[in-house]
């Protein structure tokens, strides 16, 4: 059985290991009651015109992770911070016996981050092939101490963070059910009877100020848009259908797999030894066709995504064949043996779920007093389980920036220290986002062109153990 | 205008290699700026005439007028006084210096005096920015924990300080500025700050053996002092005053004097002389291009100092105590 991974890093973030039960195993739950406190309509006993130090928008994975990572920095002790959410409280008295649907992949830097909160699942090997032809790489760690990823269950995440958070209240304060009506943005340059903060008014009248806005506020962020800031963004015409699958008989399930059918790729993510997440991107009809079916059909199509070969065309299948055998005398011990991936038998209860996909990128994620992080930021495309992981390496060097300029004794709306976060997080995040959005269009065609170069390119990629480690290597941080 | 200023520098040069005296300088900015045989004795006659009092055998402090005080450096900076908080306008150069100088003064503060509080690591401590202009360098250390007191004889400024503040209810108590001259502060002042902070400013004073009694004056024992200036080399006239005021225009024409730069040699020994000890001098350079300071080696062109005020020593028969507490009242050092 696969033992949890105890992050052997460094803890940035030191969640409180009480807050989330164990998931065992065995079957066996540790049920440990946590806060028992009902949902309190935080009543401000403050005055009209309160001024925080940082205000962040937007309570979800990255928001919250923000409020912590600050709340636990050194150098900002002292500061007012505040953390607004339109949402319910999330929390977690123990873990439910079901999985929920909504999953990441968490990269081990974004586990230094996070280290503490205890994990469902480890992964140790990718494997990804191409429905078109039997090209095939396979990403594993020969040094299987280190795992390459996490799988996460989203609502585990921010139940965690939240739990943290009540930990940090005397400087970091929270409002649930908090809904932004209004930003007004202070002038760049000093003008004389001119409030010099960020204004937020909130939908029940209350106006805040603050010295630096983050905004964490989701690919539909207000805050950008307030802001003005351009963002270049298109809409794939496809949705990502999402479930909890029961996989036919119990398995060592620490392998991610993914195939790239012509409609889009589908993805199996191990959860434990018997449940896996499902996550299949393909055209917006298909998914509400997916939606629709029966629990018996759906299970059906997921086998047959996975294990039908009738996309195979004669000409690739002979070139790849030809191809594999010129490497394998090039490199005879290189390749890995094919591993199968499991078959599933049923889906978690009322476990359906879609979404749109698309990709986004703010041209600026800062301005004046203001930063945006997470999917404000940037979306990308669930291929490759990269997401949420930028925004939490946003999240990280914000931090870093911040506490540095506290220490500094600057101002902390002050552009210089923005504009360094935003040149080294564009300088990350731009190929990442480059790489998966190729990925998809590549991967988007039946064409036996497209189809032969990606054939060849996966295949000789696999053939080629440098350059998978320059990719793990690049995705993990 | 530029035949004035080589021949000036020809004959200071000139004068530095035959003189071989020691710091003084002329007191008014009208006489010929060329140091003479003269002005040394004239100087030396005032030393030797002030009596003894209350220990001070060196002061040159003359209350009714304002010795370091300069009347043209005044006009100067009043004509300025509204651009101090214009990031990119003729004060750039002074914000970016505090990536420099504000680890400088934390970290030589934290050195002495350990860490206060986490978050404000300079809480408690009392320190007065003589020369502070609109606040550049205040607003900072107050936002570090400390009780700043900002003092500038030019009064548009202080206002522009005081309103810059104003809004930020952290910085409104710790940090109060006040429109007077160094020398006026010390009679109110004796021995109540930590640290005194003279940040580009030794460069526009009128008479240095008046400012640094006066921060002896101003100082605890064991205090420190900062000073960050411009050195008197060939070098700093040509990237000092004419490259930085006539070409690329990063400070207005006209701000620096070349004759009133000082080196850190004579500083050191002005220090010295008035019961300092120098304990860190550090090189500072400007990059125009990227509009950053940097530490650097050489003193060449700018430079920071950091001295303290020497604690009394132990009288003949007195325990010595080797504590260092601050606010223990002290009696002036006594040299003889």
């Amino acid at each position: 059985m696969f033992t949890f991974a105890k992050a052997k890093l460094a803890a940035v973030l030191g969640i409180g290991r009480q807050c989330v039960a164990l998931r065992a195993l065995n079957g066996a739950q540790a049920v440990r009651r946590g806060f028992a406190s009902s949902e309190r309509d935080e009543e401000p006993s403050t005055s009209e015109n309160e001024l925080f130090d940082i205000i962040i928008s937007g309570g979800g994975m990255v928001g919250t992770a923000m409020a912590c990572s600050l709340g636990l920095e050194p150098n900002l002790a002292g500061k007012k911070i505040l953390l607004l959410e339109a949402g319910h409280k999330k929390e977690m008295n123990r873990v439910p016996e079901t999985y929920s649907t909504r999953v990441s992949s968490i990269s081990p830097g974004s586990a230094m981050l996070l280290s503490g909160t205890d994990l469902c699942s480890f992964l140790n090997f990718l494997s990804v092939w191409d429905a078109c032809s039997d090209a095939l790489i396979t990403f594993d760690k020969e040094n299987l101490q280190d795992e390459m990823a996490y799988i996460v269950e989203n609502d585990v995440i921010v139940a965690a963070l939240t739990k943290q958070l009540q930990t940090l209240s005397d400087h970091v304060e929270v409002q649930y059910r908090t809904k932004v009506v209004k930003y007004t943005w202070p002038h760049p340059y000093h003008v004389s009877e001119s409030i010099p903060w960020v204004q937020v008014t909130l939908a029940n009248g209350k106006t805040l100020h603050t010295k630096l806005l983050i905004g964490a506020d989701g690919p539909n962020s207000m805050v950008r848009r307030e802001a003005g800031i351009p963002t270049v963004k298109w809409n794939y015409d496809q949705s990502a259908v999402v479930a909890v699958l029961h996989l036919s008989e119990p398995t060592e399930n620490n392998v991610a797999w993914q195939r790239f059918l012509p409609t889009g790729p589908i993805a199996m993510l191990p959860l434990s030894d018997t449940e896996s997440s499902l996550v299949w991107s393909t055209s917006h009809q298909h998914a509400e066709e997916l939606l629709q079916l029966d629990e018996e059909s759906f299970v059906d199509a997921i086998n047959s995504a996975f294990w039908s070969n009738e996309n195979h065309s004669e000409l690739v299948e002979t070139a790849g064949s030809l191809f594999r055998t010129a490497l394998s005398v090039l490199m005879p011990d290189s390749g890995s043996a094919r591993q199968l991936p499991p078959s599933v038998a049923g889906i978690g209860p009322k476990s359906r779920v879609m979404f749109p996909l698309g990709m986004g990128h703010a041209t600026e994620y800062i301005r004046h007093r203001v930063a945006i992080i997470g999917d404000a930021a940037h979306r990308v495309h669930p291929l490759a389980g990269q997401g949420a992981n930028l925004g939490f390496g946003d999240v990280a060097y914000l931090t870093k920036v911040l506490s540095q300029a506290a220490f500094n004794g600057k101002d902390l709306g002050a552009m210089q220290h923005l504009l360094e976060f935003e040149t080294e997080r564009q300088r990350h995040n731009l190929p990442m986002m480059a790489a998966v959005d190729l990925m998809k269009r590549l991967y988007s065609t039946n064409a036996a062109p497209m189809v032969l170069l990606r054939t060849f390119g996966l295949q000789a990629t696999n053939t080629l153990p440098p350059l998978k480690e320059q990719i793990m290597a690049y995705a993990s941080k | 205008m530029y035949s004035k200023k080589l021949a000036r520098l020809a004959f200071g040069l000139l004068a530095e290699s035959t003189l071989k005296c020691p710091l003084t300088r002329s007191v008014s900015s009208r006489v010929n700026a060329v140091r003479t045989p003269c002005s040394w004795t004239v100087c030396l006659h005032h030393r030797q005439k002030n009596p003894l009092s209350e220990g001070l055998t060196r002061l040159n402090v003359r209350t009714v007028s304002q010795t370091t005080l300069d009347p043209a450096e005044v006009r100067k900076f009043q004509a300025m006084a509204s651009k101090w908080w214009d990031l990119q306008g003729e004060f750039a150069a002074l914000h970016s210096m505090n990536d420099l100088r504000v680890p400088f003064i934390r970290d030589n503060l934290l050195n002495v005096h350990g860490i206060r509080q986490l978050g404000k690591p300079l809480a408690g401590l009392r320190i007065l920015d003589v020369g502070c202009g609109g606040g550049v360098l205040s607003e900072p250390l107050g936002r570090l924990g400390a009780d700043v007191r900002g003092i500038d004889p030019v009064e548009d400024s202080v206002q522009t300080a005081e309103l810059h503040s104003s809004y930020d209810p952290d910085l409104r108590e710790r940090v109060r500025y006040q429109a007077c001259t160094l020398e006026e502060l010390a009679e109110e002042e004796l021995e109540g700050f930590h640290a005194v902070v003279a940040s580009e400013v030794m460069e526009h004073l009128a008479d240095l053996d008046a400012f640094a009694s006066c921060c002896q004056q101003v100082l605890k024992p064991g205090g420190s002092l900062f000073i960050t200036t411009i050195n008197k080399t060939n070098l700093s006239y040509v990237f000092g005053i004419v490259a930085a005021e006539q070409l690329l225009r990063i400070v207005p024409s006209g701000t620096h004097d070349w004759e009133k730069f000082v080196s850190p040699e004579d500083l050191e020994r002005l220090l010295e002389s008035f019961g300092f000890y120098v304990e860190a001098i550090r090189g500072m350079m400007y990059n125009p291009l990227t509009g950053a300071w940097s530490w650097q080696q050489s003193t060449a062109i700018n430079y920071a100092l950091h001295a303290i005020k020497r604690k009394e020593e132990p009288q003949p028969g007195q325990v010595w105590a080797e504590s260092e507490n601050l606010d223990e009242p002290g009696r002036a050092t006594n040299y003889s």
